[in-house]
C-alpha cells in the first residue's frame, strides 16, 4: 500500500467521514472471564450487520460496550469517526446511537404513548421541561407516528406492564427508532416471536429508511440472513470470519460451530 | 384524568387563553369539594383547630410531599428532606430577624423568603448529588447520615445556627397589614402553599421531567440508552422537593415562632417517613392524609391514654402501633386501605392485586 493514501484514508476517518462505528481491539474482561477478546469491526454508514454465535459468545457484551453499559478494558470505539469509548451511554444515545434490549427493558408503570414519548424526548431538548406536553406537539405526534408505524396504533394509552410479550417486543423497536436514528442495535428482537410476528419483524426491518444502518443479533438464522448484508461470527469473544449472509451460510467452520452441522 | 388532557387539544392563538379555563373546567368534583370545604372551615372550627391540628398537618404534609416526590415518582427515599426544611427555617431566622440580634441579619422578607429557600434549594441539591449515586437502603441511610450530621452540626456550632437554644421570636412579616401569625390567616397561609405544593407535583407528575422521573424509577439503564442523563435527572428531582420543603419549613419556623436543632432532629425526620408511608406515597394527597393522621394521634392521643388509666406521655406508642399495622396490612398506606375498601364494594375481587405505579 502506497503511504500517501493510507493517510489520507485515516485522516478521512478522523474526519468522520469513515465508517458508522469502528471497534478497534476492544477486549472486556470480568473478572478472569473475557467476554470480549481483541475485536476489530468495521460497520459502514447505512449497512446492515448480523452478528451470529452461540450463547456466552459475547454477543451482547460487544452491543454493552458500544453503548457504554459497560467500559472496554481496552481498544477504542469510534462513532461516526468520533472517539466515544470513555462517553457515558446518554452522550453516544444524542450521536445517533440506539438499541433495544434482549430481554425487553420497558417503563411498565407508563403508557405506550409515555414510553416512546420518552424516547422521542430524551434526544431533543427540554427534557427537563416542567411544561406539560400537548397531543399537538412535535414531539409527541412523532410519537404516535412511532407507535403507528410499529403496530400499536390501538394501545397507545395502555400500561405498558399490560401488553403481550410480542407487542411489548414491539414498543421496544419503537423506542430504539426515536429522534433520528442513525445506527440500530437490535439484540435478538425475534426472540421468542410468533411466525407471524417474525414476518412482521423482517418487514419493519427491511423497511427502515436506508440511510440507518444497524447490527442485528440473531439466533433465528432466518431472520438474520434476510436481513443482514453482511453477517460477522463470534466464538468465544472473538469474531473469526465475516462475509456475505451466502458464504456463511455454506461455510464448512460455521456449520461446524455454529450449527452443529444439522442445519436445514 | 392526564389522558383526558391531552385529547383536549385546542390550536391557534386562542389555545392559550382559554388553557386556564379549560384546566378548570376538567378538575374532577372531588377537588371542588375539599376545595370548598377547606375555603369555609374557618366558619366553624375554632383557632385551636385551624392553627395547631390543620396549619400543622399542611406544613408537615409539604415536608412529606417533598419525600413522596422522591419515593413515589423517583424510587428515592430520602430522609433528609426534614433537615432541607429546617435549612430553609434556619435562613429565615438568620438573614430575617429574631430574638438572637447577634446573629440575624434583619434583612426584608422580598429578600430573605427567596434566598432562603435557594440555599435550602443548594444545600438539597448537594445531598442529591452525594446520595443518587446510592440505591435503596444506602440511600436511606446516607440520607440518615446527611440527616443526624446537620442536626449535631446545629447544635454545636454557635456562630450561625446558635447552638442548643436555637433562634426564638422569628415572626411572618406583616405583608398586607396582616398579622400572618393570628389562626385565620396563618391557617390561609399554610392551605395556600400546601395546594400549590400539591397541585404542582400532579401537573409536574406527567411533564418531561416527571415522566422522565418515573422512567428513571422504572429502568434507569433503559433511561440513559434513550439519550437521558439520569444522574442530572435524580439530582433535579432533589432540587425540585426542595422548594416544597423549605416553603413548608418556613412555615414550620413561623408556627412555632422559633426553630432549633430538635426540629430536624432524629424524631421529627423519622415522622416524615412515618407520615408519608401510613399516608401512601404512591399518590401525593397519600402525605397530607397522613400528616393530618399523625397530627391528630399526637394532640388527642394523650387525652385517650389517660381517659383509659394509661400515662399520656405514652402516645409515640399509639403511633408505632399504627405504623405497624399499617405497614403489615397496607403497604400502600391508608390510601392503599382505601382504594381497596372501594374496589370491594364495587364487587372487584380482585383486592389483592397491588395498585399500580403513581400515575
Amino acid at each position: 500500500m502506497i503511504p500517501a493514501e493510507r493517510s489520507i484514508g485515516e485522516m478521512l476517518t478522523a474526519a468522520g467521514t469513515g465508517n458508522a462505528l469502528e471497534l478497534r481491539g476492544v477486549t472486556r474482561t470480568f473478572g478472569a472471564l473475557a467476554a470480549l477478546t481483541d475485536v476489530t469491526l468495521t460497520v459502514k454508514p447505512g449497512e446492515r450487520r448480523g452478528v451470529l454465535g452461540s450463547n456466552g459468545a459475547g454477543k451482547t457484551t460487544l452491543f454493552n460496550c458500544v453503548t457504554g453499559d459497560v467500559l472496554p478494558t481496552s481498544g477504542t470505539i469510534r462513532l461516526f469517526g468520533e472517539d466515544v469509548t470513555r462517553f457515558p451511554p446518554h452522550e453516544r444515545i444524542r450521536r445517533g446511537l440506539r438499541r433495544t434490549y434482549q430481554i425487553s427493558l420497558l417503563f411498565g408503570g407508563l403508557s405506550v404513548l409515555d414510553n416512546v414519548y420518552l424516547a422521542c424526548r430524551g434526544v431533543s431538548r427540554g427534557r427537563f421541561s416542567l411544561i406539560r406536553p400537548r397531543r399537538s406537539d412535535a414531539l409527541m405526534q412523532s410519537a404516535i407516528e412511532l407507535i403507528e408505524a410499529v403496530h400499536l396504533g390501538a394501545y397507545a394509552e395502555t400500561l405498558v406492564a399490560e401488553l403481550s410479550y410480542g407487542q411489548q417486543r414491539q414498543l421496544e423497536i419503537a423506542l430504539a427508532l426515536a429522534g433520528a436514528p442513525r445506527f440500530v442495535l437490535f439484540d435478538e428482537p425475534a426472540a421468542g416471536l410468533s411466525p407471524t410476528e417474525r414476518s412482521e419483524l423482517v418487514e419493519i426491518l427491511t423497511n427502515l429508511p436506508r440511510h440507518i444502518g444497524f447490527i442485528i443479533i440473531e439466533h433465528d438464522m432466518d431472520v438474520a440472513l434476510r436481513v443482514a448484508e453482511s453477517v460477522s461470527m463470534m466464538h468465544n469473544g472473538r469474531i473469526f470470519k465475516e462475509g456475505l449472509p451466502s458464504e456463511i451460510e455454506s461455510d464448512p467452520e460455521v456449520q461446524e460451530l455454529y450449527l452443529g452441522g444439522g442445519h436445514g | 384524568m392526564a389522558i383526558a388532557e391531552r385529547r383536549d387539544v385546542e390550536d391557534g392563538a386562542l389555545a392559550r387563553a382559554s388553557r386556564v379555563g379549560g384546566l378548570l373546567q376538567r378538575l374532577p368534583n372531588s377537588y371542588w369539594a375539599v376545595g370548598a370545604i377547606l375555603l369555609c372551615l374557618p366558619l366553624v372550627a375554632n383557632d385551636f383547630i385551624l392553627y395547631q391540628i390543620l396549619g400543622w398537618a399542611f406544613i408537615l404534609g409539604m415536608i412529606a410531599l417533598s419525600l413522596m416526590f422522591l419515593g413515589g415518582y423517583g424510587g428515592m427515599v430520602s430522609l433528609a428532606q426534614m433537615s432541607i426544611a429546617a435549612m430553609a427555617g434556619y435562613m429565615v431566622a438568620i438573614l430575617g430577624s429574631s430574638g438572637v440580634q447577634t446573629i440575624s441579619l434583619n434583612w426584608p422578607w422580598w429578600l430573605y423568603i427567596p434566598v432562603a429557600i435557594l440555599i435550602a434549594a443548594v444545600f438539597a441539591t448537594m445531598i442529591g448529588a452525594l446520595a443518587v449515586r446510592t440505591e435503596g437502603i444506602y440511600t436511606i441511610m446516607i440520607t440518615l447520615a446527611i440527616a443526624a450530621a446537620f442536626f449535631y452540626f446545629t447544635r454545636q456550632n454557635y456562630t450561625i445556627f446558635n447552638g442548643y437554644s436555637g433562634f426564638a421570636n422569628v415572626v411572618p412579616p406583616e405583608v398586607f397589614g396582616v398579622n400572618w401569625r393570628t389562626p385565620v390567616p396563618f391557617y390561609y397561609l399554610s392551605m395556600f402553599w400546601a395546594v400549590v405544593s400539591y397541585l404542582a407535583v400532579v401537573y409536574v407528575a406527567r411533564s418531561p421531567f416527571g415522566l422522565a422521573l418515573q422512567g428513571v424509577r422504572d429502568n434507569p439503564r433503559r433511561m440513559a440508552a434513550l439519550g437521558f442523563n439520569v444522574f442530572a435527572h435524580r439530582v433535579a428531582a432533589y432540587a425540585f422537593a426542595s422548594v416544597i420543603a423549605s416553603i413548608a419549613g418556613i412555615l414550620l419556623v413561623w408556627q412555632n415562632a422559633q426553630i432549633s436543632p430538635g426540629t430536624a432532629g432524629l424524631p421529627a425526620v423519622i415522622d416524615i417517613l412515618v407520615i408519608a408511608i401510613v399516608g401512601g406515597i404512591r399518590r401525593p394527597i397519600g402525605p397530607f392524609i397522613g400528616a393530618l393522621i399523625y397530627v391528630l394521634l399526637r394532640t388527642f392521643s394523650p387525652d385517650v391514654l389517660e381517659a383509659l388509666g394509661l400515662p399520656g406521655d405514652r402516645f409515640k406508642l399509639l403511633i408505632g402501633f399504627g405504623f405497624l399495622a399499617i405497614v403489615y396490612w397496607s403497604p400502600d398506606g391508608v390510601l392503599g386501605l382505601w382504594e381497596r375498601w372501594r374496589r370491594r364494594r364495587e364487587g372487584d375481587h380482585d383486592a389483592a392485586a397491588p395498585s399500580g405505579e403513581p400515575r
